[in-house]
């Protein structure tokens, strides 16, 4: 019996590091990119104020969160496409709400709110198979969706002005991008945690562009790195039940960190060739 | 000469200002036109009536005359807009001008990628294929744009102030390449740099909410005057620079 919960907890383990390495190839490569990673960490905590008020109405705070992240991010895009607002301050005030509804929820739902550290730091052992299905649909989608529009997508990330001249789309294919990326933030929130997921986001997407600039490189790559810290995370935390995604992200900056000196050796081996070369 | 296409009667803006009102005007197959104006006087705006980009308050633009479609413009835009640091090498980037034909979920393959070999060998770009744009100099990102705006083969090319960030040094290499480009489509080319120009393009227009054609490529203080352009001409050369005053 032992042996078949740990059989299916490894293998929960590892579905999930994957679809989370998926979520950070594909969305962490946008949000990079396009510089987006205030606003996936404005998403990230708006979406806290649905799992407040998930708890408050005794639904799957999954679902809430959901709901308030893809609200959140078509709303900022929608406010700074407009020019109606400053991007920031508008990413700034959904960021504070959000916490601060999701607070105000938990504090008024009868009774206490175990589980509520995990929203925040982010645990393996609280995802449950409904967590695993969702997150495997919405890899699915990423997926398909950026392999079907790729060029188009590339382009319109790049040089929004210019894709205007060849797509009526733009828009449309913004907000369904902004969406997508929302969605598959806050559904591998249970995992990495509201505070921690922005590491996922970034760092092993940073830590590829380190090395190349072809953006479909990037998304592979990165999913690879982040497959590879996800696990070592989940393995540390396992033994020393330290919590998981703090561990993941002491682990990804390590990788980061290494990275650079590789890329600062590199360097300095090419200047040194270019020297010799040249004397 | 046979005509391209005709703008008539147009009268374009955004929101509650009118940039360009009640202009017609005739566009010749093979013209190379630089487009002069004070800035507000809607070079812009004309750019991207043409290129479909905004609609008409009233009046329009007629590509019957030459059997134009909006997929054979190529335009490139002012260089400061796209993000130099984004992840996309100089070849992405000239693949993208040959989107036009394609659906949302077109494919680059082998032809077009020849394709953009071709025009980046055109171009002086081939080596560049796969850097980064934010490894290249100025000129050479100037050139990759060129190279994006004419990589689908247009018969109209439009360029939007196309030397604002460039070294005085590369201006005449990038000119003495839209002459050639010139032999084999029409060129409209906004530009503040009227002297400059002048070498190159062979007839202007000046666009002051009105806009005058100016069928030579000889241009005078006084042409300036009659066509209402309130523009600084500064002629290169022996000649003392001679500054137009602007006049209500």
């Amino acid at each position: 019996m032992e042996n078949l919960f740990e059989y299916s907890f490894v293998l929960r383990s590892l579905l999930g590091a994957l679809f989370a390495s998926i979520t950070a190839g594909l969305a962490g490569t946008y949000i990079v990119s396009k510089r987006l990673v205030f606003l996936s960490g404005g998403v990230t905590h708006a979406s806290f104020g649905g799992i407040g008020l998930g708890y408050y109405l005794g639904i799957n705070p999954v679902v809430g969160a959901a709901v308030f992240g893809l609200g959140s991010a078509i709303g900022m895009e929608y406010m700074s496409a407009r020019g109606k607002m400053r991007e920031d301050s508008a990413i700034g005030i959904l960021w504070a709400l959000g916490m601060a509804v999701g607070i105000i929820f938990i504090y008024l739902t009868p009774g206490y709110a175990p589980n509520l550290m995990s929203y925040l730091f982010g645990s393996i052992l609280t995802v449950t198979d409904g967590d695993l299905i969702a997150l495997g649909v919405i890899s699915a989608v990423l997926i398909i969706y950026t392999a079907a529009f790729y060029r188009t997508l590339l382009y319109i990330s790049f040089d929004e002005n210019y894709a205007r001249t060849f797509t009526r789309h733009v828009d449309l294919f913004r907000y369904i991008s902004v969406g997508l990326t929302g969605l598959a933030i806050v559904l591998n929130i249970r995992m990495a945690g509201v505070i921690m997921i922005i590491a996922l986001l970034t760092i092993p997407a940073n830590i590829v562009m380190l090395f190349t600039r072809r953006y479909l490189r990037i998304i592979v790559l990165s999913t690879v790195v982040s497959f590879a810290g996800i696990s070592a995370g989940f393995a540390i935390s396992w033994f020393t039940n330290l919590p998981t995604g703090a561990t993941i992200v002491a682990v990804l900056v390590l990788f980061w960190l290494v990275a650079r000196g590789i890329r600062t050796l590199k360097k300095s081996n090419r200047i040194e060739k270019l020297k010799k070369t040249t004397i | 000469m046979s005509t391209l296409f005709n703008i008539e009667s147009l009268t374009a803006g955004y929101e509650q200002k009118i940039v360009l009102s009640d202009v017609s005007m005739a566009v010749e197959e093979n013209d190379f036109i630089g487009i002069i104006g004070p800035n507000g006087g809607g070079k812009t705006t004309l750019l991207k009536v043409i290129l479909g980009l905004l609609k008409p308050l009233s009046g329009r633009v007629d590509y019957s005359p030459g059997d134009l479609r909006l997929n054979q413009i190529g335009y490139m835009p002012q260089v400061a807009q796209g993000d130099t640091l984004f992840p996309v090498t100089v070849e992405d980037v000239v693949l993208s001008g040959m989107m036009h034909d394609k659906g949302s979920t077109g494919r680059m393959g082998r032809a077009e990628k020849k394709r953009a070999a071709e025009v980046m060998d055109e171009l002086g770009l081939r080596p560049l294929a796969h850097q980064a744009l934010n490894e290249l100099s100025g000129g050479q990102l100037q050139r990759v744009y060129l190279a994006r705006a004419v990589s689908g083969s247009p018969r109209l090319l439009l360029l939007d102030e196309p030397a604002t960030f460039v070294d005085a040094s590369f201006e005449a290499d990038f000119y003495e390449k839209l002459k050639l480009l010139n032999r084999r489509m029409t060129i409209m080319m906004v530009s503040h740099d009227v002297g400059t120009i002048s070498a190159w393009v062979k007839s202007f227009a000046c666009v002051s909410g009105k806009v005058f054609y100016h069928p030579h490529s000889k241009i005078t203080q006084e042409d300036l005057r009659l066509y209402g352009c309130p523009i600084q001409l500064i002629t290169h050369g022996d000649v003392p620079h001679v500054v137009l005053h602007k006049h209500d």
